[in-house]
């Protein structure tokens, strides 16, 4: 039996449906069975005492607490760079085959394997700038690791700002540099925000990178030293730190803790919402700002 | 004239409050009295001090953003440089054979005869990849004609939302639920332990259907009108519009993201290292344990010792990641050639 056209069509249509829909089940089933398999686990106690290696009812406090300072230091470190390269690249910039160059190194770069990043950190920085396994050399891998993406936002939406705004500046008699800065910037700000907290969302679930630069071991931590300079403070720089997503890969393949499952569910879940929360953020932001600085509704 | 009111409002409204200036100066044509009574400042007084700041000011810019881009510029030689210095070593200094590393099987750093043969990584790596794209690829087309052709409106407040997300879900998470749920499935449908490479496809599929769908729906809600309107006018049916002129149309943006989709699962480490069972050998079935070259430089490189040959070894394997990345961007960049003409 031969099928009509209709007949095609609509199976071909149903097809397509099953497929979206596939998707979308597939990224609920992750997060509802991430979510599911976790959220039980999650307490205050788990969320703030040290892991445990032979015990049960290790938590993940200091894994937690790296994880978020390495992302701020990450982003002090990446955010004026990743901008003035940025600025560069819309602004300074003549087309021709030095721009090409860039544009392929910022394209090379993004695609550069995170592991490979890694290496890197683990050969320049831990090696040869002595920093040894540290948050400092864990932070510039990252930085190696998310310069691209920033530089792309930064371009983005700096090419995304009028361009009667930009002239008005330039025939007020301001210098390129302070249009930029004074004019350009301000506008443009909403969507390099929401761009930054996505990536700040891709660090903190990093892990290949930080693997052989930010350490798989955490020193026992004292909260209440915060001294950056004392080797027991959370807040020094220069002390190997584990994060959260180095914590789950960590035990999943090598935990011999009893209930090593049940933690790496509950840190999997801890880093999905955190996850979760930067995307809304950036989103919610964009909105937000996009609304506030347009007076549209 | 209302077109020079809006851009001169939003100006205003946008620059507010770090510059408030650029706004009167669009709406100077149309109040030009209050303009002079408010917006003026008294500009001018010094005029050499002011050039001179002026030009410093300028040279700040250009000289700070010079200096950003050069970061980059020296991260990127940087890294290939030691990357290769490293993994050259292994070649010049400890005097592996070259053939030997590409095509040798066995796998035996610390055998008595020492051999490194990297095929079985080299195989491992390219079937987990090429087996995601795969299986990611149709997904990806269906959900980006499901996105632009059948419910446009239901695509981008749900299903784009959904792949943005399904991006920023951190590797380590999909490795965690690939060893607790797809392992154990395989395992109790197929023979083996369920650890291998059909594991690694299936992770890395679902790890880079966002890359491929975000190409493809680009590609297809760049078209031009016509092409589609022409096909309906025709009197073809949706399905034969799909397949007959948006399929042929938007494939060579398809296979960019297919290369680009490759290139990111070929890369990947840790989900992979997870649930692919970490066996030096050439696996015989899809369900049995194999390795890929991030598994094993994540593996080996914390438990050897800097300067040796079984270290420098893994560096080869890392250097022939980076070589990979930069055949893959040369693809990426054929193909978008081509699309272009």
């Amino acid at each position: 039996m031969r099928l009509s056209n209709k007949q095609v069509d609509r199976i071909a249509t149903g097809v397509f449906y099953f497929f979206a829909f596939l998707i979308i089940v597939i990224l609920g089933g992750l997060i509802g069975y991430i979510l599911y398999r976790g959220i039980g686990h999650i307490s205050f106690d788990f969320l703030t005492s040290p892991p445990q290696t032979f015990k049960v009812g290790g938590g993940i406090g200091p894994q937690l607490f790296n994880s978020l300072f390495l992302l701020v230091l990450t982003m002090l470190i990446t955010v004026p760079i990743g901008i003035g390269a940025g600025i560069y690249m819309a602004e300074y910039s003549r087309p021709g085959k030095f721009t090409d160059f860039i544009r392929l190194v910022v394209e090379v770069l993004s695609s550069f394997p995170s592991i490979v990043v890694g290496l890197f950190g683990l050969l320049v920085f831990v090696n040869y700038f002595d920093l040894k396994f540290s948050l400092l050399a864990g932070a510039l891998a990252l930085t190696v690791f998310n310069l691209p993406l920033m530089v792309r936002i930064t371009e983005q939406g700096i090419r995304g700002v009028p361009r009667e705004q930009k002239e008005a500046g330039l025939a007020l008699g301001l210098t390129r540099w302070k249009t930029i800065t004074k004019v350009m910037l301000p506008v443009a700000l909403p969507t390099i925000l929401t761009g930054t907290i996505l990536a700040a969302g891709r660090v903190f679930g990093e892990a290949a990178a930080l693997l052989f630069t930010a350490g798989m071991s955490s020193p026992r931590l004292d909260f209440t030293d915060w001294n950056p300079f004392s080797p027991v403070s959370p807040l020094n720089p220069l002390r190997p730190a584990e994060t959260l997503a180095v914590h789950i890969w960590k035990i999943n393949s090598e935990g011999i803790a009893p209930d090593a499952a049940q933690i790496a569910a509950g840190a999997s879940t801890v880093l999905i919402i955190t996850v979760l929360l930067f995307n809304l953020g950036s989103r919610w932001l964009g909105r937000y700002m996009y609304r506030k600085l347009t007076a549209s509704k | 004239m209302k077109a020079t009111i809006e851009p001169s409002t939003r100006s205003s409204e946008g620059a507010n409050p770090a510059a408030p200036t650029p706004g009167e100066a669009v709406s100077q044509p149309m109040n030009v009295s209050s303009n002079q009574s408010t917006g003026g400042k008294p500009s001018g007084n010094k005029p050499v001090a002011r050039k001179r700041s002026r030009s410093g000011n300028e040279w700040f810019g250009k000289t700070y953003t010079m200096i950003c881009v050069s970061v980059l510029i020296i991260t990127i030689f940087s890294i290939v440089y030691f990357v290769a210095s490293k993994g050259l070593a292994t070649f010049f200094v400890n005097g592996v054979s070259l053939k030997e590393f590409l095509t040798g099987v066995k796998w035996a750093p610390d055998g008595e005869p020492q051999t490194f043969g990297a095929l079985p990584f080299i195989t491992g790596s390219f079937m987990t990849s090429i087996l995601a794209a795969c299986i990611s690829a149709p997904l990806a087309f269906c959900a980006a004609i499901f996105m632009t052709e059948l419910m446009p409106k239901f695509g981008k407040t749900v299903m784009q939302p959904v792949i943005e997300l399904l991006a920023g879900i951190p590797s380590v998470v999909y490795g965690f639920v690939g060893l607790s749920v797809i392992v154990p499935f395989l395992r109790s449908v197929f023979p083996g332990q369920g650890l291998g490479i059909a594991a690694g496809a299936i992770v890395l599929s679902i790890m880079i259907l966002p890359t491929i769908t975000t190409i493809a729906t680009d590609a297809m809600s760049n078209l031009p009108r016509g092409l589609k309107e022409g096909s309906y006018a025709l009197g073809a049916t949706r399905w034969q519009t799909i397949s007959r002129s948006i399929l042929p149309a938007v494939l060579p943006a398809m296979l960019t993201g297919v290369v680009l989709g490759i290139a990111r699962a070929f890369g990947e480490a840790l989900a992979v290292q997870m649930v692919i069972g970490n066996a030096p050998h050439i696996p015989n079935s899809l369900f049995e344990s194999a390795s890929t070259l991030t598994s094993v430089i994540t593996l080996s490189m914390g438990n050897t010792i800097m300067g040796t040959v079984q270290n420098n070894v893994l560096w080869s394997l890392a250097l022939m990641l980076l070589t990979m990345t930069f055949v893959f961007i040369f693809i990426v960049r054929v193909l978008e050639r081509r699309s272009l003409r």
